[in-house]
């Protein structure tokens, strides 16, 4: 845990009921480094990344943040429990970006394109109409979105324009850390690779801290710079993401590289 | 609201005072002191909803249910009560709950505005320029103004606490997206003492601009959401807006076909079987007092030859 940690969690674990969802888990995120937590269905990835985006409750161990410096507060990791509901919101609003696994769930379905984009800013207070549209429109570009279709809704989108427009809602307020879960699964593999594409590129212009969590292995290759195994709720390796891919250790991680289908 | 209301609410008025079986109001003492109590703290904290034991009431939902138990509980003896449904005193609703509390009560009634101290309303707030004392008591049917943004209550209830009203904006952009234009004409939000959003109750926008600093306390009731709230005297009410989209109220071409009123609040009536319209003041009162001021409509507008619609072809 050093001065530019921005992310260090500890001994973090979530229970539902007698049985640990995940327990024991503890890394450090560095600004613009891009984790994957990969493992199979039911390890604990989601309820994970549920924790540290503040959508569950703890069970145990701790989560520190270190939020933006401004005038009111100093930098420097803070435990993310004591801040109060309002900061936690405001948090997860402006320093935080969240993909879900499906659009649906991400985006408001009722509302045209450019209100998902701009409903960030407007929680945040823009009350110019005119200026909320032109940085929709910039940001809808941004995600190879066709800007004339602003005012369509999200249903009318493709699977992989929801996913962007979903990404676009997130970045629209200049997150530092973005968590994402199965950002691709749902798309077919020509869409999921452009969208792997232009994710990286956002990541790398943006100077984003990511993590990602995917069932996919080759997801994990081309985005992440460190991976964790999970199995059964615990972290069974850590490590670079082309030392654990290329030299598995744990018999796990080892079942889980050969199991990959190579065409 | 007067000694006799203030009183100790264990103490019974004498048989002789009760009205016909029912105590004074209707309510009994418990349940409006407990509707003062609640009303209390919705003074103290502008546009805050309060929740409160709505009690069955003689006539359902959706009929005032929730303004007549406010009315109940603070009418004194020396009230004089005006009660309005769009603005006129003489639609069924109005002359129901005015006569209600005349026989539950016994105090005076009057449709005059300006001798009004506490007026009941549902849709429209007078013409006349409210002034200081005097009570304005809304019916509304749904206090949550996040209501249809936001389907979960414990939800709204989190972000009227962290005062997150962005969701509104995101309607409101979505109407100008969509429409050209904030499409909401009546019930169109607001925003308390910069604090509280709330809905002013089914009221146009037109009468959004006399919500804010009124001289006169403002109480709305829900009584089947079981809500109270209240905007106190002078109190700033902003109404929501983009700042290159302001907030407009209605304008009409025409002005009243009865006293010539340019600038009230017009109904459109269909006056006769061949579809002649005429437009009229909503609020009754205000329009009798100028025409016995001598007001006159413009010359060449007469009732009698109101606006003839165009011609359509009929089947």
């Amino acid at each position: 845990m050093n001065d530019d940690t921005l992310l260090s969690v500890r001994g973090v674990g979530k229970r539902f009921g007698a049985r640990w969802a995940c327990r024991d888990v503890s890394f450090d995120l560095h600004p613009g480094e891009v984790l994957a937590v990969v493992g199979e269905s039911g390890s604990g990835k989601t309820t994970l990344l549920n924790l540290l985006a503040l959508r569950l409750a703890l069970d145990e161990g701790s989560v520190h943040y270190s939020p933006r410096p401004d005038g009111s507060s100093p930098g420097g990791l803070r435990d993310l429990a004591s801040l109060s509901e309002a900061r936690q919101r405001l948090l997860s609003r402006t320093e935080w970006g969240f993909v879900d696994q499906h659009p649906r769930d991400g985006l408001r379905m009722a509302v045209s394109a450019g209100a998902n984009v701009a409903e960030r800013l407007m929680l945040l207070g823009g009350e110019h109409y005119g200026r909320l549209r032109a940085t929709a429109r910039d940001w809808m570009s941004r995600v190879e979105l066709a800007e004339d279709r602003i005012d369509d809704l999200p249903s009318r989108f493709s699977g992989g324009m929801q996913q962007r427009l979903q990404i676009a809602r997130n970045l629209v307020t200049g997150p530092r850390l973005v968590f994402m879960d199965e950002p691709t699964s749902g798309l077919d593999v020509s869409v999921q690779a452009r969208l792997l594409d232009l994710l990286r590129s956002l990541v790398d212009d943006l100077g984003l801290a990511c993590i990602v969590v995917t069932h996919d292995l080759a997801v994990a290759r081309l985005l992440a710079h460190r991976m964790l195994v999970m199995k059964d709720g615990a972290v069974v390796e850590a490590g670079l993401t082309d030392r654990v891919l290329d030299d598995p250790h744990h018999p796990y991680t080892q079942l889980l590289v050969s199991s990959v289908l190579m065409p | 609201m007067n000694s006799a209301t203030a009183a100790s609410a264990l103490d019974q008025p004498p048989m002789s005072e009760q009205q016909g079986g029912y105590n004074f109001g209707f309510l009994d003492e418990q349940t409006k002191r407990h509707i003062r109590r609640a009303l209390l703290k919705a003074v103290a904290i502008p546009g805050y909803q309060v929740p409160f034991g709505s009690r069955e009431m003689p006539l359902p939902y959706g009929w005032g249910t929730g303004g007549i138990q406010v009315t109940a509980s603070i009418i004194g003896r020396d009230d004089v009560l005006k009660v309005i449904d769009q603005g006129s005193d003489g639609t069924v609703n109005a002359v129901n709950i005015r006569r209600f509390f005349a026989r539950t009560t016994g105090v005076r009634t009057t449709t005059l505005t300006a001798q009004a101290s506490i007026i009941q309303t549902r849709h429209r707030i007078p013409e006349k320029p409210l002034r200081d004392g005097q009570i304005l008591v809304f019916q509304v049917p749904m206090p949550e103004p996040l209501f249809r943004l936001e389907p979960r209550r414990a939800q709204t209830i989190k972000l009227h606490a962290l005062a997150e009203y962005g969701l509104m904006s995101v309607r409101l952009y979505e109407d100008i997206a969509q429409l050209g234009a904030i499409a909401r004409t009546y019930d169109y939000p607001v925003q308390v003492n910069g604090r509280y959003l709330m809905s002013p109750s089914p009221i146009p926008k037109f009468d959004n601009p006399k919500l804010n600093m009124s001289p006169a306390l403002q109480l709305f009731g829900a009584g089947r959401e079981k809500r109270l709230y209240a905007v106190p005297p002078y109190t700033p009410v902003h109404s929501l807006a983009f700042e290159d989209h302001p907030f407009e109220v209605q304008r009409w071409e025409q002005a009243c076909g009865l006293c010539g009123s340019a600038d009230s609040f017009l109904d459109e009536v269909i006056v006769d079987d061949a579809g002649k319209r005429l437009f009229v003041c909503s609020d009754s009162d205000h329009c009798r007092e100028r025409s016995l001021a001598g007001h006159q409509p413009a010359a060449g507008v007469q009732p009698d030859d109101a606006v003839t619609p165009p011609v359509e072809a009929s089947a």
